[in-house]
């Protein structure tokens, strides 16, 4: 071994976290750093473990409910419908078509704000602090018609095994109506602001690129899987809550770059908008309430049943052993799996760009940690 | 914390789980209010066998018949144990020792390409006390599958990071809430939970208020976390 130089670089381990505003949460990333190179990282998480599975165990069915809304907080009516629509499968019942219509308009305006919030951050943490106020905006918009609904905002706990629990407000459909048409030209805004913009492309463009082959052997879904080119969607594949009778796209790109996972999530807003439409347009009437019993007791047996949450495929795994508490319930995160590609993605690449990957990725630290 | 504890005190099912239940199954027999209690107890009555002695229900599974199912099969002979649909979910179950074989085999020549998630389900009163389940997805068939093993306590399973990179994180979450050691996984460190934090949560005699009591006193330094 040659003597050291003061020329000779060595490893720099650098601590990202937890504090640290664009880990979104409290994520922990030790970076081994070459200068401005990434050599590897190690992701520390659990910082907000609280056991909800172990919780699961405690409750009753219906009781554990409103927990699962804690995991994903910023798509907490995803969660709900997951956790809603896994359990409906192993009572083996199935919600009335109303309530169905209005689990997906509240479900899809969800996305949006899911969406909007990471918008607004992933473009903050690049550098760009205007589309943060926009997007606060409308997501504004959202939520008000989430309140007025149920009365809660961010966890909202909106849906009720077999069914709903509230009926809709006066003037919701007028309101959601308003939503969509105040909504689209906004996106149009956030893409004048951004989509062309030299600065964003340039920190974007070919930064932390995951293949389609990486995608499938990493288990990232989502935006992420779609990005590189895989038209898969959960909503598609294996529709659930009467999703094949509603008209759209899935957006696709082909490279796999943080630029093609942005445009892939403005797209998809749009998509949100015309699904609500087709949905609000036609609430079929009838009751709000499945077949379910005062006490939910399913029969012996195990579901695994997965939505297409903002962030990916979210599954639940609930095995139930005959009583009235849920014997297991496992969820399957898509933060979670998705984040272990972090070290894919930005080794070799620039420290710089680390922020840039945590922020398309569209972690959300409850649901990582549960 | 406070908040978390207080539906448990006042009520309800019981906080200890399994454990506890026997002991708070007289008070809430006593309770006029909720007719639908007893039931849980009842459910549980059959499995500890009291009064009548009914053998403990079990999943009303149905043979599972398909072009794939007799493949494997044929491929690995007794190490299936099983081949079932349920709610129109298939799954196999296999010999502990044949899952990765199985996996790839799924995933090279029925192109189950994608590893959704790994988990286990603990039944401490099983001499094979672990399910430890597998849940695939093929993208060209759009179909799902489960691979389910039994394993015993202290069974260290192969890992499937060699078939499925996804499975690393996976698997550590097994061994940090089961405490589920895989054989020959690259990095075998608890995930979510401190390092040094003693007890496996998710063991069914693992109490819901337990904690590791030394850890939270060394490292925050309060008296309990309770």
């Amino acid at each position: 071994m040659p003597e050291q130089t003061f020329l000779d670089s060595t490893e720099l381990v650098l601590n990202m976290g937890p504090q640290h505003p664009s880990t979104h949460g409290v994520l922990r990333v030790i970076l081994k750093l070459d200068g401005e190179k990434v050599l590897g990282t190690d992701c520390i998480i659990g910082y907000l473990h609280r056991g909800v599975e172990k919780i699961a165990e405690n409750r009753t069915y219906a009781q554990f409910n409103p927990y699962v809304d804690r995991m994903d907080y910023v798509a907490a009516i995803s969660n709900g419908l997951g956790y809603c629509l896994a359990v409906e499968k192993l009572l083996n019942i199935e919600t009335t078509p109303r309530a169905a219509a209005i689990r997906v308009i509240l479900t899809e305006l969800n996305r949006i704000a899911s969406h909007l919030l990471w918008l607004g951050t992933h473009a903050l943490d690049i550098g760009a602090i205007t589309p943060v106020f926009y997007c606060f905006r409308e997501r504004e918009e959202a939520l008000k018609i989430f309140e007025k609904y149920c009365g809660a905002r961010l966890t909202t706990h909106a849906f009720r095994i077999g069914g709903l629990q509230y009926e809709t407000y006066e003037g919701f459909e007028q309101e959601v109506k308003a939503f969509c048409d105040m909504f689209l030209p906004k996106v149009d805004e956030y893409e004048e602001l951004l989509t062309n913009n030299r600065i964003w492309v340039g920190r974007l463009e070919g930064v932390g690129i995951l293949t389609a082959d990486e995608c499938k052997e990493y288990g990232v879904t989502g935006p992420v899987l779609r990005a590189a080119g895989v038209k898969w969607d959960i909503r598609k594949a294996l529709p659930y809550s009467g999703y094949e009778k509603y008209d759209f796209e899935i957006p696709i790109r082909q490279n796999g770059d943080t630029y093609d996972r942005y445009i892939v999530r403005m797209q998809e807003m749009r998509q949100s908008v015309r699904i609500i439409r087709q949905a609000v347009e036609g609430i079929p009437e009838g009751p709000i309430m499945g077949k379910v019993g005062k006490v939910i007791k399913p029969p012996v047996g195990e579901a695994y049943v997965s939505i297409e949450a903002p962030k990916g495929e979210l599954g639940y795994y609930v095995v139930s052993d005959g009583s009235t508490q849920p014997y297991r319930v496992r969820v399957r995160p898509p933060s979670f799996v998705n984040l272990q590609a972090l070290d894919r993605m930005v080794r070799g690449g620039l420290v710089a760009d680390v922020v840039a990957v945590i922020g398309t990725l569209d972690i959300v630290l409850g649901e990582v940690d549960r | 914390m406070a908040d978390e504890q207080k539906p448990e005190g006042s009520g309800a099912p019981p906080p200890g789980g399994e454990a506890a239940k026997p002991p708070a199954k007289p008070a809430e027999a006593a309770k006029p209010s909720a007719p639908a209690k007893p039931a849980a107890p009842a459910a549980g009555a059959a499995a500890g066998g009291h009064a009548p002695p009914k053998p403990p229900p079990v999943m009303a599974a149905t043979p599972w018949d398909s072009e794939l199912s007799r493949d494997v099969k044929e491929r690995f002979g007794d190490r299936i144990a099983e081949a079932s649909t349920y709610l129109g979910q298939n799954f196999f179950v296999c010999k502990p020792d044949a899952v990765i074989s199985l996996l790839e085999f799924l995933k090279l020549d029925a192109d189950f390409d994608y590893l959704v998630d790994i988990t286990a389900v603990d039944w401490p009163k099983r001499p094979e006390r672990f399910d430890l389940v597998y849940i695939l997805y093929s993208f060209s068939r759009n179909e799902r599958v489960r691979v389910k093993a039994y394993i015993p306590e202290g069974y260290k399973p192969e890992t499937a990071v060699g078939v499925h990179l996804t499975a690393n994180w996976l698997e550590r979450e097994v061994f940090d809430m089961f405490g589920i050691e895989f054989a020959g996984h690259p990095d075998m460190r608890r995930i979510l939970l401190p390092e040094e934090w003693q007890g496996f949560p998710l063991r069914k005699d693992y109490s819901i208020l337990q904690q590791d009591q030394r850890w939270v006193q060394e490292n925050m330094g309060i008296e309990s976390g309770q």
